[in-house]
């Protein structure tokens, strides 16, 4: 099975995402005997390959046009639509980032191709193409395979592992597309975070928030100890719907799916939608004053406490 | 301005989901199912525009007679019309969309509206593919919707920031929550949406793609420990984060 992995990049860096992909790419395409072609998207991004010499890539194909300087569904599917054109690919990878779930359905019905999306494992045995992605909110996990070729493939960020190989030297290709007139919807700008924060989606160590934090005064404390341990901060619902934080942090269900290294819940109960954006977390933390909470049933360690007072604790015992 | 929102039935949020005896989907017996939260914005935003704009919402659901029910929460929210593609399951998501796009294809909707995602299968797939099957620019996960000189400006999440996109109409988007706060279904919504009729349209069947080998359990976390309480505990959970988990 040939693989075409589209390499996500902003800002004129390729995103981690981008990498784990062409990790699995490479594995996938060994065990089904088949090619790993890489995809760079953008208006000048020759510059990037090497970044991505280390994965493996067969082929790596570019497709610069100014237009294509911004994500616009139209273009990039155009442009992922040519490579495929250009490699025969089968499978089509990416990212299910922001980017990566606007894309993937997108492709599958240009393709007329399977969709299988934010999945958490794949493989290739026995002549097909297996992953397992989660449903109902993380409450069971789904194994699908795709019946027939072309497929498209999204993979959940962090859920796979980055697997640098030895660096050899790129076999580069470009394609071009004419985009004259396709793109309707247009990306007018992109309004950066103030610098230095880091997004949720994107950290290892998280530490969120909840209404036992009593007031967004108190965020002071998640912002202190998010900064001493170079994570982002997070958010339940309840203190979003209060408008204490905004909706970029909000774990959960109608939030954002994280899976860090470290998640420190302060002040959350752990509800069920809760728990369904966090709870692949590689180590949960729960601070909370009721030792009936919910959190502390799938927290690894818990203190029962008051959180105005471990967290400044905690801030001192890290520094 | 002429609307079609498309809306699913979905397990409530905080159903206890058990997976059926064959393995590969869920018992539905006992649970108690609702309107896709995301779809509840989807509905709103659609009423919203119509009572600035003037037109109507014609609601649309694909599936099995308890796609119904979908249709008619949103009917009581405020929508004009609805459509049910009627189908007796089996379909994947690109079956899914395909069946959807050709009912919508020739009514001449100026916007559709879906959800971000759908809670049940969480693949967030519907609205892009109907879009594309059906030629028309999308923009997925809006917070932030205005429509001015016949066009639209959709601001949306990305990781770090925020994009703000720009299309022309026809168009779809998928609503993210904040786009609005959805509206309560009144009484006399209620019962004016009884007297309202629902179109049944045959689905037409498409083949699969996929194939589902079987759903389980996810591994549950193991029993983690309580350190102690308050302050006094703070020393060693350090130590435990340092020298067991080893992620400080
Ligand atoms: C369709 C739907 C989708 C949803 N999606 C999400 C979602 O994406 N994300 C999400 O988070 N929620 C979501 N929710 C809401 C969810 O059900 C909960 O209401 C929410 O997570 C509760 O937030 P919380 O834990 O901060 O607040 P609460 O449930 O009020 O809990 C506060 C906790 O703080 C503790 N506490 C109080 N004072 C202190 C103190 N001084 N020190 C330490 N602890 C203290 C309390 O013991 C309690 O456990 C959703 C709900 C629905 C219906
Ligand atoms: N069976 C369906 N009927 C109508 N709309 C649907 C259906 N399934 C999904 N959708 C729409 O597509 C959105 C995303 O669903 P999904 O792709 O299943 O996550 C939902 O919020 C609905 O707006």
């Amino acid at each position: 099975m040939n693989i075409l992995t589209y390499i996500e990049s902003r800002g004129g860096k390729v995103r981690p995402a981008g990498c784990e992909a062409l990790s699995l790419a490479r594995e996938l395409a060994d065990s089904s005997g088949g090619k790993s072609y890489g995809l760079l998207i953008g208006d000048n991004v020759e510059s990037l390959a090497g970044d991505v010499k280390k994965f493996g890539i067969d082929k790596l194909i570019l497709v610069e046009n100014p237009e294509l300087a911004g994500y616009s569904p139209e273009g990039y599917r155009e442009a992922v639509l040519a490579a495929v054109a250009e490699t025969g690919a089968e499978a089509v990878l990416l990212a299910a980032s922001a980017m990566g779930r606007d894309l993937a359905p997108t492709l599958a019905a240009r393709l007329d191709a399977g969709l299988l999306p934010d999945c958490v494992e794949a493989g290739y045995a026995d002549g097909k193409l297996t992953v397992t992605r989660s449903v109902y909110a993380g409450r069971c996990m789904l194994e699908l395979s795709a019946t027939t070729m072309p497929v498209v493939i999204s993979i959940r960020p962090k859920a796979f592992a980055i697997k640098e190989r030895d660096e050899s030297d790129l076999d580069i290709g470009k394609v071009n597309v004419d985009l004259g007139g396709k793109i309707r919807a247009k990306l007018l700008e992109t309004k950066v975070e103030a610098t230095g924060k880091i997004d949720v989606a994107d950290a290892d160590v998280i530490i969120a928030g909840g209404r036992g934090m009593k007031e967004a005064d108190n965020f002071k404390l998640i912002e202190e100890l998010a900064g001493i341990l170079g994570g982002a901060i997070g958010a339940s619902r309840a203190v979003v719907d209060t408008e204490w934080r905004p909706h970029s942090e909000q774990i959960g269900q109608t939030g954002k799916v994280v899976s860090p290294t470290l998640y420190i819940a302060a002040g959350i109960s752990g509800a069920i939608q809760h728990m369904a954006g966090m709870r692949t977390s590689k180590v949960i933390v729960a601070i909370n004053k009721d030792s009936e909470a919910p959190i502390f049933k799938s927290a690894d360690y818990g203190i029962i406490g008051d959180a105005m007072e471990v967290l400044p604790a905690l801030i001192e015992a890290v520094k | 301005m002429n609307i079609a929102v498309l809306v699913k039935l979905v397990p409530d949020s905080t159903a206890v989901v058990k997976i059926g005896d064959d393995r590969r989907y869920i018992s539905t017996a006992d649970l108690n199912f609702v309107l896709n939260p995301y779809d509840e914005y989807a509905v709103e935003e659609g009423l919203k525009i119509k009572e600035k704009e003037g037109g109507d919402v014609t609601v649309v659901s694909f599936g099995d007679d308890t796609a119904q029910k979908a249709l008619r929460t949103a009917l009581a929210m405020g929508a004009g019309a609805a459509v049910h593609i009627k189908s007796s399951g089996g379909s994947d998501m690109l079956g899914t969309a395909k069946s959807i796009a050709s009912v919508l294809k020739d009514r001449g909707f100026d916007l559709i509206v879906a959800g971000k995602v759908a809670i049940d299968d969480d693949c967030g797939a519907i609205g892009p593919m109907v879009a594309e099957l059906m030629d028309i620019p999308h923009v997925t996960a809006v917070h932030t919707l205005s429509l001015v000189d016949g066009k639209l400006t959709a601001e949306r999440d990305i990781e770090g920031g925020v994009e703000v996109f720009e299309s022309t109409l026809p168009a779809l988007i998928t609503a993210e929550k904040g786009l609005n706060d959805p509206r309560y279904a009144t009484l006399k919504g209620i019962m004016m949406s009884k007297k309202k009729k629902i179109e049944v349209v045959e689905a037409e069947s498409f083949e699969s793609k996929t194939e589902v080998i079987k759903m389980s359990y996810p591994p549950s976390r193991p029993p983690g420990k309580i350190v102690g309480e308050g302050v006094e505990a703070v020393p060693e959970l350090v130590k435990l984060l340092k020298e067991e988990a080893k992620v400080l």
